[in-house]
């Protein structure tokens, strides 16, 4: 087909109103959060329907046009950046939570539910959603999906994977495939939803998600640990795990971010302090209770200098505040963010922490951790300007330690923001040459033209 | 017109802030517009973009980006939630600027500007004359919110429009220079052009409150227009135009304060002035930046200076419920949002019932509303609802743009409920 008539079929599926194609629409489609170079697509379209992303996908298919699937564009590995000349089809407007079912504790939505709605939405009906990606306010549940993304609940609640139960997606004839179901247990035919979980877009389009939602907890308490040996905060993790103690968030901020954190919202941290940790448990009040007493006392057996339980909602704000407040803090030290996910067993937590601090002098270069200790998923930040050559050459560098290092500790390239373009060409390191062969061929049989998302996890 | 690369270079000199835009994209959750379109050119980051590719030559289309550009409702909304601390509407008021120069403007924003609102007191003559003809070409449609809508077809469409004033306020209320009373506080009062044409009866809530107060008032005769609309449109020319005129009128020496009713003046001048008088003689600069530091919303000056203070009394048991909606530009522009609550708070006839983000902006972005009116009233259609929610007999907000939009929302929708500046539920008690 030329372009001009493909151009036509395009308006014909899903109205002209959404399709674009000046170069000024495609070059806000051809980034997403990730420090990687743009690349304009060929063409941009926003069905507002299933059945028009359907023919969308088989339109795409039979003309072999690369086809990138975004939602918010939030992703930080670059799995939204399209093929040159590809498709980037915007799924914002399949935005309804088709059902939250209650006696059955699910929801069904359609892939660009951004994550915050689903989780308002299942807290007027007294339920709970608890995968919560740094980005909740803004991406969506088919990225989350397509990404496995976790966030800060990972430890005790799990990540978007957990929660999936299964889902309807589009194969590149567009026609839909059902994997999982609305039960609990589900033993029929392959477990296609666990393939299609962390896929980013290269095998398949979702069309309806099943996700799982549970009660709320009851009760919670967050308290404030501070530490002035970095080696005594991470043992203090360990503890309180080998304690059977599992907090809903366990996270810990370095002295650097701590710095970044008090200068830029005040927030009262000791600014002297090796590492803070942030820990709240949640459940039924009792056991609230009893186990914050438990922390308390673990952090201080640890050596901890300073143990602050938040005593009201207003407390407790205030601890979260100066978490959330790390990424903003640090993004404003310099132009450019490298926000890294790198993660390791959480024993290997103080050594990764200790590595970072050295790569950090070796590259000269700044470098601000901070993250899920709980999960041993860390999130060293680089910033810098990337205009700087040189100094930009230096952080892909440390980068590239830093994932030998990763690795070396028995740890993964991302522990929660999926390898995109970013880290596809470390992947062999991790996996080996066998995984990735054997990956492709799955990818081939699903994909035989190799429309879907090209380029991304394994390269192909 | 010259050359893109020479447009290149120009919109270059953004680079140090266009850069600081690290593409997290958490501007989508506040932004009204990408709430309707889900396009990312409606969205900051997308325009940043944009405007990268301009300074970066990978674009070469000043008029898409300009299209572009003007689709936004300068609410500022991103730049009040952007983790990097971007200065987004400083960038987008620059670029249009740069974009404006460089295309030159629309025939009838350049007739209006320049040869309308440039000139006061042509400006205000013309206006005089209009109440006189209003009748012929419209019709009132509710006295309770005192909107008209057109009689025939008309380039205003569907709009229900609030009526001119038939006397405005610089008529009602003379220019006066008043000594502090027992405040010890004098300070400038700048009317704005909707309060003066539109809502005159707000400017008095302001001028007898203040007089309450004990606070002496200057007011000059003939305030030009503070300059938004010019800045909106890029027209820096107009803008330095009315801003000279202003500060010829407004000798900072001669008070403590200069205060405004409305928010968009009110954030104007705190904040635009002194970014956009660059080209001005450096004398007429500092006279600005002066008149900026010391600009406050009312309700600000009178929380501030401890005017208003203390425990408001409890609403009464017949309290009529009242609902009040954020400005962007008092909220996010100024982070003015308990003050007006604490002024409302004083009239126990009122009881404030809280609507549902009552800071998502109402959709009018002044010229925003002209050019996207559909637009416009699908943002507006939110407040709307927001508003019959909160079962409220009045709504009450501090900018009189956002109570334009607000009328005209519930005017069509035939909702009773009445829209009120905050000054004059406070001076009810007065």
């Amino acid at each position: 087909m030329s372009t001009a008539a493909l151009y036509k079929e395009f308006q014909r599926l899903v109205g002209p109103e959404n399709v674009f194609s000046d170069a000024s629409d495609l070059l806000t489609y051809s980034y997403d959060a990730a420090l990687l170079p743009s690349q304009p697509p060929g063409l941009a379209v926003r069905p507002t329907s299933l059945e028009a992303l359907g023919r969308v996908i088989r339109l795409c298919n039979q003309e072999g046009l690369p086809l990138t699937v975004r939602g918010a564009g939030t992703n930080l590995s670059g799995g939204t950046i399209p093929a040159h000349e590809g498709v980037v089809v915007v799924t914002t407007a399949l935005n309804r939570i088709v059902e939250i079912n209650q006696e059955d504790l699910y929801a069904v939505v359609e892939p660009g539910v951004i994550n915050a709605r689903l989780f308002a939405a299942a807290q007027k009906q007294g339920l709970f959603y608890p995968p919560d990606p740094g980005s909740m306010a803004v991406s969506t549940l088919g990225g989350n999906v397509a990404e496995n993304s976790g966030g800060l609940r990972g430890l005790k609640y799990g990540v978007t994977r957990d929660y999936v139960m299964g889902m309807s997606f589009f194969d590149t004839d567009g026609q839909l495939v059902k994997t999982g179901s609305r039960t609990v247990k589900c033993a029929t035919a392959y477990n296609l939803a666990g393939l299609m979980v962390g896929s980013e877009g290269t095998l398949g389009v979702f069309a309806q998600i099943i996700l799982k939602l549970i009660p709320p907890p009851a009760a919670s308490r967050a308290l404030l640990a501070t530490f002035d040996r970095m080696q005594a905060a991470s043992e203090t993790v360990s503890a309180i795990i080998a304690a059977r103690i599992v907090p809903a968030t366990l996270e810990f901020l370095d002295n650097f971010t701590i710095r970044t954190v008090e200068d830029f919202s005040g927030a009262g941290l000791p600014t002297e302090a090796a590492a803070l940790l942030l820990i709240e448990v949640d459940g039924h009040p009792a056991q609230v209770a009893e186990e914050a007493q438990k922390v308390q006392d673990i952090c201080r057996a640890q050596g901890a200098t300073q143990v602050r339980p938040a005593a009201d909602a207003a407390e407790k704000e205030r601890i979260w505040t100066a978490r959330r407040a790390a990424i903003p803090a640090l993004a404003r030290l310099k132009p450019s963010v490298v926000l890294e996910d790198a993660t390791v067993p959480r024993s290997k937590v103080p050594e990764l922490v200790r590595f970072i601090t050295d790569l950090a002098r070796r590259y000269d270069i700044t470098i601000g951790t901070f993250g899920h200790a709980g999960d041993g998923n860390l999130h060293p930040t680089i910033v810098f300007d990337k205009r700087d050559t040189a100094q930009e050459q230096r952080v892909r560098q440390a980068v590239e330690e830093l994932f030998d290092k990763a690795l070396a500790l028995g740890g993964t390239l991302s522990g929660e923001h999926g390898l995109g373009l970013s880290k596809t060409r470390f992947l062999a390191k991790e996996v080996g040459e066998a995984t990735i062969a054997w990956s492709r061929r799955l990818k081939r049989a699903m994909d035989p033209k190799g429309i879907l998302n090209p380029g991304k996890i394994v390269g192909a | 017109m010259g050359s893109v690369t020479q447009l290149a270079r120009l919109v270059a000199e953004l680079d140090e802030q266009l850069i600081t835009c690290m593409r997290c994209g958490f501007c989508q959750s506040v932004c009204p517009l990408y709430g309707e379109t889900g396009r990312e050119a409606d969205v900051a980051r997308g325009k940043l973009a944009l405007l990268d590719g301009l300074a970066h030559e990978l674009l070469s289309d000043p008029h898409g980006v300009r299209e572009r550009l003007e689709r936004c409702l300068l609410c500022g909304s991103c730049a009040a939630n952007c983790p990097s601390g971007v200065k987004v509407l400083d960038i987008f008021l620059k670029a249009r600027a740069i974009l404006s120069g460089y295309l030159g403007l629309p025939p009838a924003k350049k007739l209006l500007f320049r040869q309308v609102l440039a000139r006061p007191a042509l400006f205000n003559k013309l206006l005089s004359l209009a109440p006189r003809f209003e009748g012929l070409l419209t019709k009132p449609v509710d006295s309770l919110l005192d909107t008209s809508c057109a009689r025939f077809t008309s380039p205003l469409g569907q709009r229900h429009f609030k009526r001119l004033a038939r006397v405005p306020l610089h008529r009602l209320e003379p220019p006066r220079s008043t000594p502090a009373g027992a405040s010890g506080l004098r300070v400038a009062f700048f009317a704005g052009c909707l309060i003066d044409k539109l809502y005159p009866g707000v400017g008095r809530a302001a001028l007898k409150t203040l007089e309450h107060h004990g606070v002496g008032v200057e007011m000059p005769a003939q305030e030009a227009c503070c300059g938004i609309p010019a800045l909106s449109a890029g027209d820096t020319a107009t803008f330095s135009k009315l801003l000279g005129h202003n500060l010829a009128r407004l000798d900072p020496a001669k008070f403590d304060y200069m205060v405004t009713a409305c928010a968009t003046c009110a954030s104007t001048i705190h904040k635009l002035w002194p970014l956009m008088c660059g080209s001005l003689a450096p004398q007429a600069q500092k006279r600005a930046k002066a008149l900026a530091a010391k600009t406050r919303d009312v309700s600000q000056f009178l929380v501030e200076t401890g005017l208003v203070s203390g425990q408001a009394p409890a609403p009464g048991p017949e309290a009529k419920p009242l609902t009040y909606h954020d400005p962007c530009h008092l909220k996010k522009s100024l982070g003015v949002a308990a003050e007006p609550r604490r002024l409302m708070a004083a009239n126990p006839a009122w009881r404030l019932q809280e609507m549902v983000e009552s800071d998502w902006c109402c959709g009018l972005g002044g010229s925003f509303s002209l050019e996207h009116y559909d637009l416009s009233q699908q943002i507006g259609g939110h407040k709307l609802e927001h508003i019959a929610a909160s079962g409220a007999a009045a709504v009450a907000t501090g900018c009189p743009a956002c109570m334009l939009q607000i009328s005209d929302q519930l005017s069509q929708a035939g909702r009773q409920v009445a829209v009120k500046h905050y000054l004059e539920i406070y001076a009810e008690t007065l």
